[in-house]
Order: C-alpha cells, then structure tokens, then sequence
C-alpha cells in the first residue's frame, strides 16, 4: 500500500504524466456515462449508430449533429462517445485475456525450465513466426467478421507478448536468495510462485499492458478499418474513419476542406486516445522500471 | 559462437514445420469444399460435374488430419499455394507480380527510420532530462499514438486532396503503360531501379513520387520506438568507464560522443532496425490499402474482405516465412556484432 501511495505520488511530479492521467480519466468517464451524453437511439442495441437518412452525402456540423453525420448520415459525436465504449471494452477483454494465457504459459516455462521451458517457448515462437496484424487477419479471415472475432483473433496472436516478459522477469527473480530462501525451507512451488515470483516480476508486464490499451484498441479499429472488423453502422472509430475516407478526396476544383468534419473529429479522438495510455505507460516504466533510472 | 548459430539454423526447420501446422490448423476449420481453392491451380478444374468431389478425394481432403497435412505440405513444396479469386490468377503469380512492390516500399521506410531514428535517440541521450529530450519524449509519444490508418489518411488528404502533389498507386497512368509494355526490361521488379536502368528518369521520379506518402506512413510507426532504443542504449554507453576514460584524457566531448559512446550504443539499436524491417511488413496492410498501393498488403486486405481462403493463407504463408528467416538473419548478425551478447 505504501509502495502504491509512492507511486502515484512520483507521478503527479512531472506535467506530461499528469495530462496523460487525465487524458485516460477523461475517456474513462465518456465510456461511463456514454448513455448520459449521447441517449442511444435503439436503447435494446446502444452500439448502433443512429442514422438520420439515408442520403449518402456527409452533413456538417448542426445543432442537432454537433460534429456532422458522415456517410450514410451517422451521426459521428454519436460514434466518438460510444466508440470510446468499443475501444475500452476491445482492450480490457483482450488485454485480459492474454493476460491470464501469458502470465501461466510464462510462469510455467520459467517456473520448469528444462524441456517444458523449450516445448512451450518453441510453441510461442511459432506464434511469433507471424506479423501480428497478418496473423490477425488470417484469423478473422477463417471465423469470420466481427467485434467479438476480432477479439478473439487479437487474443491468438498477442498473448506471446505477456508470456515472454514474464518469463524472462521471473528468470531474472529466481536467482535471487529469498527464493532460494523459499525452496530451502520447503515452500510448495505454487507459494513461490504466487508469493515471490510473480509479485516481483510483474511491473514490465504492467507497463507493457498499459501501452497495449492504447495499440489493442486502435488494432481492431484498423480492422474496422479494412472493412474486416465491426459491421457497419457499429459505434467504432475505425468505421468512422473509413467513411471518411470516401470523401476526403473531392473532384479537383472542389473545395477539398467540403468534408473536414467526418476525418477530423475520429481522428483527434483516435489521437487523444492513444497518446493518454501512452504517457501513462511511459510515466509507470520511468517510475517502476529500475534499469530506466540511469 | 558457432554452436549458437548452429543451433538457430537447427531450429529454423522446426519453426518453419510449426509454422505450417498453425496454418493447417486454422484451415482445418473450413470445410473441405473452401479448402479446395487452396489446392486447385485453376478454377476450370472444378467445372466439370462431380469434379469438386473427385478433387477432395484427390487430396484427401476427406481423410483424418496427418493425411491432410502431409498432402498440404507437400502441395507448398511443389510450389503450388493454390488459386486467388480476387486477383483471377494462381496465389504465386500473385506474389511474383506483387511481392516486389511491397519489398521496394519496405527497402526505402527503413532508411528514415534507421536515419531519424537513431540520430535523434542520440541527441536525446546526450541532452539527457534536458528540454530538448522531454520534447524528443512527447514526440515520440505522439508518433507511438497516431495509428497508420489516420496518418495515412491524413497525408493522402494534405497531398493529394488538397495539394494535388502525391497521388496514391504506383506509378502515373501513362507509366504504367510504359511499364506493362514489353519494350520495358523488368530486371528486378522495384520500380524505381528498373525505370533507372532502362534509363527513364521522369519515370524513376514519378515513382519516388508514389513512394513518398506510403513510406512515410510505414516509417512513422516505427522510428519513434528506434529513437526510445537508441536513447537508452546511448545513456548506458555514456555511464561505461571507457566513456570516463575518455573524458579524462581530455578528449572533446564531439570524439567522446561520435566515437567512444555512439559506436557501442549502435549494437542493439542495429538489432532492433533489423526486427523493425520485420515489424514493417506487418504495416504494409493498411498502408498499401490506403495509397493503393499494388502490393502484397492491400491484396492481403482485400482477399481477406472476401473471404479469398487460398490468397490470405498463400500470403500469410510468406509473411511467416519472411519473418522466420528474418529474425534468424538478426539474430545471427547480432551474435556476429557484438561478442559479449549472452548465447543460450
């Protein structure tokens, strides 16, 4: 507990950790109170966008649509507010999923050692043997679509991640004197483990998933993106952005600033988004991570 | 020293096996009728009636897992990845006409990202916690939160929409033509070195043009990481001994820098550049997409989209292979570097 209150005191020191804390806290709250901010049109499924027409053609800004419709006349504040939703929830699931399949596969192979270290290291490395975004993409492309695939696909292809610098941290920890300490005194194995492996060796797991709830998210909104992510009309910023796409390109001679509203507004948040977990990922590895204090 | 590489080399097959049979893995929840179009090199193959039935028996696409696989593996050693759908031509002609596109655009992202990357992950250490290393810090910051899809929607629209200066694709229209005639030598299959060695300049320039956007796309992402790298490997070089050393010789601090401290903070930062040359292909999904650019990504996306079973899987196929050999190149170049680096 004093550990923690130290923490948290290191980082309101520094300005650009506290802007990142707000930042986070900032979506945190528009994810919370999404239903207060922008009432959901189909209140049995929220996550749909309402749309007001069926015209093509984006719409500017309005009293009734603060920040435009774009294609298909969504209302974008409508798919910001509730796209903040889909990023977090697309972030914990995901996180915490591969969360729970690192953290035991690394343990496991650190814990062991010998030949369970190699069979499942060799089994991590074939996972590794994909770029990440492809292995994803081979994934959905084979369960089909949608948000609850993506994350499934996420999860098969990220878990490698956490398992590798569990192991690799626990490694570094079993060679100290209270674990040897530990053995000699007979300690069962799963007490070391839950007792003083895992609680000294978390922290790079910890930094790591802070930074990861910023690149999660904006993965599956790539996906959207692509058109292999949420169906359409589904509160997510990669949809958005995709809409937008359409129309950022106007016939020359046109004004190309006609439709600046359905790019600008998905991707400030997009930006925002991310760089809040990013600075709060940075500030937690400045403060816990003790090879940065050089 | 040796027994290490030889012991990466050993693993190579094994992981390249491995490779196969999470591929096959993934396949096996299909149904043999999708799986067929990842075995037939030609669509007419199945026109004829009963010929899709004839054909799973052929491969033993009715058969228990090990014989699948077997029949898999050997279809991938003939070279044969099957057909793709939406590019109307076997997965390999695919990757032969495709592939070099995405090289080239991967060759020319790993200059900036190792030029920028690494200079200002020097500046940033030697101005340790100064004011020009907390803003290096913010911006690398931003470059980690700005996603590839709002980056490269953004240049397209400063560049294109409202500039007019940098059009997506690979080359202008009447270059294309020139290029698909066959008065035009294709010696490597990089535009811009072919269009040089047939010695047409303007074309060598418009494609640098097209070249221009999607780079800085897929460089963006990657060079914030090399400059964190580079910073810290840096401000760990200054604290050695021999850095101290140096000082107290009376050395200027420019020689202590370039010559004692930047040479062995570049080790681990040439190793990242290499896994980064890696990590880009990842990238080249959505930024091809977005500049349709020809090459293997966007046919990646947009087979995926449509649910072109033989061309996602051919393709994926390739990025493993790409990335396997890969990081045993980096490994290996790693061990051969630096001599102090731990082998197990």
């Amino acid at each position: 507990m004093e550990g923690f209150v130290k923490v948290l005191r290191k980082m309101f020191r520094h300005p650009v950790s506290i802007a990142g804390i707000i930042l986070v806290l900032l979506f945190l709250s528009i994810a919370i109170f999404a239903p207060l901010l922008a009432p959901p049109a189909y209140p049995w499924n929220p996550y749909m966008m309402p749309q007001s027409g069926l015209s093509a053609v984006p719409q500017p800004p309005s009293p009734q649509h603060i920040f435009g419709t774009t294609q298909g006349q969504y209302d974008i504040y409508y798919g910001v507010i509730w796209g903040t939703r889909t990023a977090l929830e697309v972030g914990v699931v995901v996180i915490g999923l591969a969360l729970v399949i690192g953290i035991l596969i690394g343990t496991l192979a650190a814990y062991f050692g010998g030949w369970v270290d190699e069979l499942l290291m060799r089994i991590t490395d074939i996972f590794l043997a994909f770029p990440f975004f492809v292995g994803v993409i081979v994934v959905i492309t084979i369960i089909g679509p949608g948000i609850t695939n993506v994350m499934w696909a996420l999860v098969i292809f990220y878990w490698m991640t956490y398992a590798r610098l569990i192991r690799g941290s626990i490694l570094e920890v079993k060679e100290n004197q209270y674990v040897m300490a530990a053995v000699a005194l007979g300690t069962p194995g799963g007490r070391i483990i839950t007792r003083h492996l895992l609680p000294n060796s978390i922290y790079p797991v910890i930094i790591q998933a802070s930074m990861d709830m910023a690149t999660i998210p904006l993965t599956a909104a790539a996906l959207s993106f692509l058109g292999l992510g949420a169906p359409v009309g589904y509160a997510d910023w990669g949809q958005l952005a995709s809409f937008a796409r359409n129309w950022i390109i106007t016939p020359s001679g046109g004004n190309p600033f006609q439709y600046w509203y359905t790019i600008f507004f998905p991707s400030v948040t997009i930006v925002l988004y991310a760089l809040g977990w990013n600075l709060l990922g940075d500030t937690l590895r400045d403060i816990l991570d003790p090879r940065m204090l050089i | 020293m040796l027994s290490f590489i030889i012991r990466r080399l050993l693993l190579l097959p094994v992981t390249l096996l491995g490779l196969t049979f999470l591929i096959f893995l993934f396949m096996s929840a299909l149904s043999p009728y999708a799986l067929l179009s990842t075995y037939v090199n030609n669509p007419r193959q199945l026109q004829a009636p009963g010929a899709a039935q004839n054909l799973i028996k052929q491969y033993g696409l009715d058969k228990p897992f090990y014989v699948k696989y077997v029949s898999y593996l050997n279809q991938i050693i003939h070279g044969n990845l099957g057909w793709s759908q939406t590019m109307n031509e076997t997965v390999v002609q695919v990757i032969k006409t495709r592939f070099p596109a995405t090289l080239e655009l991967a060759l020319y992202s790993i200059i900036p990202i190792v030029i920028v990357g690494i200079w200002l992950g020097v500046v940033a250490a030697v101005h340790h916690n100064g004011l020009i290393d907390q803003i290096l810090r913010v911006v690398a910051l931003i470059g980690y939160s700005v996603p590839a899809f709002v980056l490269g929607l953004l240049l397209l629209f400063i560049f294109y929409g409202v500039l007019r200066w940098l059009p997506p694709g690979r080359l202008g229209l009447g270059f294309e033509m020139i290029y698909n005639s066959p008065a035009f030598h294709h010696y490597t299959g990089l535009v811009t070195i072919d269009a040089l060695l047939n010695g047409r300049f303007w074309m060598f320039l418009d494609a640098l043009k097209h070249l221009i956007d999607p780079v800085l796309t897929l460089s963006f992402l990657s060079w914030a990481g090399l400059l964190r790298i580079t910073r810290s490997s840096m401000l760990e070089a200054l604290g050695q001994d021999y850095v101290r050393t140096a000082r107290a010789k009376g050395l200027s601090e420019r020689v202590v820098i370039n010559k004692h401290a930047r040479r062995n903070a570049l080790i681990p930062a040439t190793t990242v550049a290499g896994l980064m040359f890696i990590g880009i292909l990842g990238g080249v999904v959505i930024t091809e997409t977005i500049f349709n650019y020809p090459g293997i990504g966007s046919a990646m996306a947009q087979a995926s989209e449509q649910l072109d079973y033989a061309t996602v899987l051919g393709l994926s196929l390739l990025f493993g292979l790409i990335t396997v050999v890969g990081n045993l190149v980096v490994d290996v170049a790693y061990a051969l570097i630096d001599p102090r680096v731990r082998l197990g």
